[in-house]
């Protein structure tokens, strides 16, 4: 049924938009980089860079009804066949991602146009949307590209432009500038890591097309410069996913960049690695065939228990608003991971689905605390006291996001851990329940902590209260917050898009068919 | 369009939300937002009074509201059961509502919108238990229950208020999140579906050891139903105005949770594979050490709604105590006892309310004397007592009976002591209150006895009227339940 109506739909566009709707979409937003910089004015450089991330929304929603038709597209840079040319393979695994990047890439910069007006120079402002373009267009490239080589470049795109979108906080607290620091020290060894394992496995294969790649390594599973290859990539991978225990640069990062940037990279950017960590296990070396498994069950099973668990208790104890998020990121990021490791189709699909929701309630989270900061300037935990009462739609989105986070029923969240708790059941992971249970209280504890401050403390004096310039919500701001707050809700009714797509790409990576 | 089973079924949900709606939209009107919550409550009594009358007749209306990814369903389905109790949640609703406008209105209460829009949104959510066609939707109104029930408990706003309605959160959903969503995934991994089967789901699907560790999952994450040591969030619960406390432990929440808990053993488990079960043998136990320990507990309070707060505890054991013995007598007298108990218990808290209104006393030995300036109230507690300790001709009676007639099993007549020394002990904490009221000395005289508001002191006697009622009309009630529990020999 809405097969049909896509591809009515479709039938309206020219050819040509069809045709190359694959290399448009990165292209357009690398491209609008540069130009973004040459707009001298702030305001106009937001409505160009909104303008091409609004047409990127659009060509990824092509690319999925061009998916929906059938079932995975792929696109053969100037006709050079697959193992000599680029390909770009577009999937139900990637196209979920690039809906969820170019999707909030257009709410984040109609929601941080005040924030970005009040926290950056007017001077700042041009080149602040043209790194947030290059960003936008690397993340985008990391999704889509068939081309082992193609990740690292454009992975190091995004990293080396979130590196200055970081550092740009620095203006409002000087912290941003380690933290930007601190992160490109740790982004660039986790860029190196994955470059020795691509040369490695380049040694082993002679190839870098990722398809080319696995009919290759057939026969090869033993060869010990592929393991090695393997086991760097994974360490790269892992360090730009925040894998626990490579997460250190993330709090940071998040939560002293500029507000709008935070909200963005919540978000996506991590989804982003572990989606190429996903591409690089199951897709190039089919199922951690160079370890037999022992990678998923031995490594990053342990690590994403861990994560789930002790992130979740340092989240508690944060007064910082957006590093508590943060944090809770962390430990979220250990739900896909658990997902990952366990090596079924229904685990997989069930980390997926969290991923998808996980970028829908941090998303709201982080935009909702971004609305506080600019009305009252909230950082810290007790300054939310009273906004129940003075901000009540933010401050019930917040409270709806949050309890997606949570995990409550009525909201997406728990559609995910529910599907991943029967993944965990089914692969006879008792411990792995409890961690997820045990984690979900923590939840409610750090969350209703917040919750709690808004609705029950008086706010204080109107004297403390009175710093910053917006006395009312920026309907701009508000509007995709709104938007993430319901689709929070509408997700738990009706999860049968992401669930389509996560369901389709594991059984696609892993054969079988997902529960 | 003209009325049918299905369309009730979603009714259920509709109008009390439309109420919530009501509640919003005039909350700069006080009489017009009240007029909105008083109309959902009789339209929603209307509504159940359909249901019960189609259920009556054979009827089971099922309708899907929603089809969750992946064959799991947002189902409602009506048996007797349920439509038991959403009849006993709607009835009081609508008497409590009258009474929460005298109560708030006495005592000048803050935040009155907020006060109704979460009471509507919490009776909606008791509605969705009680129609809940499986265990997941059950599940879903049951946290959606404890989270509307949140701002009530917290209704005061100071750091008692606070500190209390953390301690209900935390306990309701740690133990929910904890132990009774891995219990409600595990029955659906295990049993295909969560479906609510007469015969039992679990019945012949699992091993008895994995039934057991399920049955205690359950039983415990269940902690609604308040059985030791999951039962502290309740006397914390206190802190709130009475009408929530009214609430709390006669209209949906701890019923919710009993209602659960029942729904668990006579659906989920089945009663024969339940008594197979070993651990069904020892929760029973632990349900019957609840019994008199809160009971016991509940005598050394001197603060009255505390007082009653552990006895709902251990009247509650009552309920998960004829679960868990799962013979089909005992299971009744569960059933029954689920709504005997409401009404004695919301007339002992309404009283308590209505005191505090006129006086502002809060505590046992403050009471001596007020007996006759206060005549109607404490005549309602005195019924209300005799119901609670379960003398004839009153509603309480019959559930006792029915509990001790379905424990004469040799290994299950030790809870036959404990339900005899619970009543003992019921007389002991909750008759000295009424008969000081009146007999005692007051220990100084006001100089003009401050009157209850009226529409705190009827609602009490409707209440108390609706137990004497109830005593004579078990005949009905019981042939509307003996479908459930067909499978044995049924007085």
């Amino acid at each position: 049924m809405s097969a049909l109506i896509a591809s009515d739909l479709l039938a309206l566009l020219p050819a040509w938009v069809l045709l190359h709707a694959a290399v448009l979409l990165v292209v357009t937003p690398l491209l609008s980089g540069p130009i973004a910089l040459l707009l001298s004015r702030g305001r106009l450089a937001w409505a160009w860079a909104l303008g091409i991330s609004i047409i990127t929304f659009a060509l990824s929603l092509v690319l999925y009804a061009q998916v929906m038709e059938h079932g995975s597209v792929m696109y053969v840079f100037g006709n050079w066949a697959p193992p000599v040319g680029i390909t770009y393979n577009i999937d139900a695994l990637n196209i979920l991602i690039l809906l969820i990047v170019a999707g909030m890439g257009v709410l984040s910069l109609i929601n941080g146009l005040p924030s970005v007006m009040q926290e950056i120079e007017p001077k700042d402002q041009a080149p602040f949307f043209a790194a947030f373009m290059l960003c936008l267009a690397g993340l985008m490239g990391v999704a889509i590209t068939g081309d082992a080589f193609n990740v690292f470049v454009f992975l190091e795109i995004s990293s080396i432009s979130t590196y200055i979108l970081v550092a740009m906080g620095g203006r409002q607290d000087r912290r941003a500038l380690t933290s930007s620091f601190n992160y490109l020290i740790l982004g660039t060894i986790g860029a190196t890591f994955f470059v020795i394992g691509l040369g490695l496995v380049y040694m082993a294969t002679g190839t870098l097309n990722m398809a080319d790649i696995t009919i290759q390594l057939q026969g090869q599973s033993d060869s010990r410069v592929v393991r090695a290859g393997f086991a760097f990539i994974v360490i790269g991978l892992g360090l730009k996913t925040a894998m626990f225990p490579l997460h250190t640069w993330l709090p940071g990062a998040y939560s002293y960049a500029p507000t709008m940037v935070g909200t963005f990279l919540a978000s996506t950017a991590t989804k982003v690695a572990f989606y190429a960590m996903v591409r690089f296990i199951f897709g190039v070396f089919s199922a951690g065939e160079p370890f037999d498994g022992a990678l998923l069950e031995l490594v990053l099973a342990p690590m994403a228990v861990a994560a789930m668990i002790i992130c979740s208790v340092q989240a508690l104890y944060q007064t910082d608003l957006r590093k508590l998020l943060a944090y809770s990121s962390v430990a979220q990021l250990g739900y896909m991971l658990l997902g990952l490791s366990m090596g079924t189709a229904a685990g997989l699909s069930a980390g997926l689905l969290h991923l998808f929701n996980h970028a829908l309630m941090k998303g709201a989270l982080f935009m909702g605390i971004g609305i506080f900061a600019l009305c009252y300037g909230v950082r810290r935990v007790p300054d939310l006291a009273g906004l129940g009462k003075t901000m009540p739609v933010t401050a019930a989105a917040f409270t709806v996001s949050g309890l997606s986070l949570i995990g409550m029923p009525l909201t997406a969240g728990f559609v995910s851990k529910y599907y991943l708790i029967i993944a965990a059941l089914e692969r006879g992971w008792w411990w792995a329940v409890a961690a997820i249970l045990a984690s979900s209280v923590l939840a409610i504890f750090y969350v209703w902590k917040m919750v709690e401050m808004m609705y029950l403390h008086e706010a204080p004096k109107a004297k403390s209260r009175a710093r910053k310039t917006h006395a009312k919500v920026p309907l701009l701001a508000l509007i995709p917050l709104l938007i993430l707050a319901v689709a929070n809700v509408w997700f738990f009714f009706d999860a049968s898009l992401p669930k389509g797509l996560t369901d389709a790409a594991a059984a696609a990576l892993l054969g079988g068919g997902a529960s | 369009m003209s009325w049918t089973p299905e369309l009730g079924l979603i009714l259920l949900l509709a109008i009390p939300l439309g109420g919530s709606v009501g509640v919003v939209l005039l909350s700069r009107w006080p009489n017009l937002r009240e007029a909105a919550t008083l109309i959902a409550g009789a339209l929603l009594l209307a509504n159940v009074t359909a249901l019960v009358l189609a259920v009556d007749g054979g009827a089971r209306p099922s309708a899907t509201l929603m089809q969750v990814a992946g064959g799991i369903a947002l189902n409602f389905t009506l048996e007797p059961l349920g439509a038991v109790f959403a009849a006993l949640a709607s009835a009081l609703w609508l008497i409590n509502s009258l009474y929460s406008i005298g109560y708030m209105r006495g005592n000048k209460a803050k935040d009155q919108t907020r006060f109704y829009l979460s009471f509507t949104v919490a009776i909606a959510a008791a509605m969705g238990v009680a129609a809940a066609g499986n265990m997941f939707t059950l599940f879903v109104f049951y946290e959606a229950l404890t989270l509307s029930t949140y701002p009530l408990v917290a209704h005061n706003g100071d750091e008692k208020a606070r500190r209390g309605a953390r301690i209900y959160l935390s306990i309701l959903m740690g133990t929910s999140i904890g132990l009774f969503l891995p219990a409600v995934i595990a029955t659906q991994v295990m049993a295909g579906s969560t479906d609510f089967l007469p015969g039992g789901l679990l019945a012949g699907n699992v091993t008895p050891v994995m039934g057991s560790i399920l049955l205690v999952l359950y039983a415990f994450g269940i902690s609604k139903a308040a059985l030791m040591p999951v039962q502290n969030w309740l006397p914390n619960a206190m802190v709130a105005p009475t009408p929530v406390s009214a609430f709390l432990h006669a209209v949906a929440v701890v019923k919710a949770g009993v209602f659960t808990m029942l729904k668990m053993s006579v659906y989920i488990f089945g009663l024969d594979f339940m008594r197979t079960l070993p651990a069904s043998h020892w929760l029973a136990w632990i349900a019957a050490i609840s019994i008199v320990l809160a009971s016991l507990i509940a005598l050394s309070k001197d603060n009255l709604k505390e007082r009653l707060a552990y006895s709902t505890i251990s009247q509650l054991s009552y309920i998960t105590l004829g679960a868990m013995i799962a013979t089909p007598l005992a299971a009744m007298g569960a059933a029954l006892h689920i709504i005997m108990h409401a009404w004695g218990k919301i007339t002992l808290f309404m009283c308590a309310g209505a005191i505090y209104t006129a006086r502002h006393i809060t505590n046992v030995s403050q009471l001596k004397g007020l007996g006759k300036s206060m005549p109607w109230v404490f005549g309602a507690f005195m019924v209300g007592s005799f119901s609670i300790i379960g003398l004839p001709p009153l509603a309480g009676a019959w559930s006792k009976l029915l509990l001790m007639m379905g424990s004469t099993d040799p290994i299950n007549r030790v809870f036959i002591g404990a339900l005899i020394i619970s009543s003992l002990l019921n007389v002991a904490y909750l008759l000295p209150i009424p008969v000081n009221a009146f007999f005692g000395k007051p220990p100084d005289k006001p100089a003009k006895p401050p009157t209850a508001p009226r529409l705190t002191v009827i609602p009490p006697l409707i209440t108390a009227a609706g137990t004497i009622v109830l005593f004579f009309a078990i005949g009905p009630i019981l042939d509307f339940l003996r479908p459930v529990f067909e499978s044995g020999g049924m007085p």
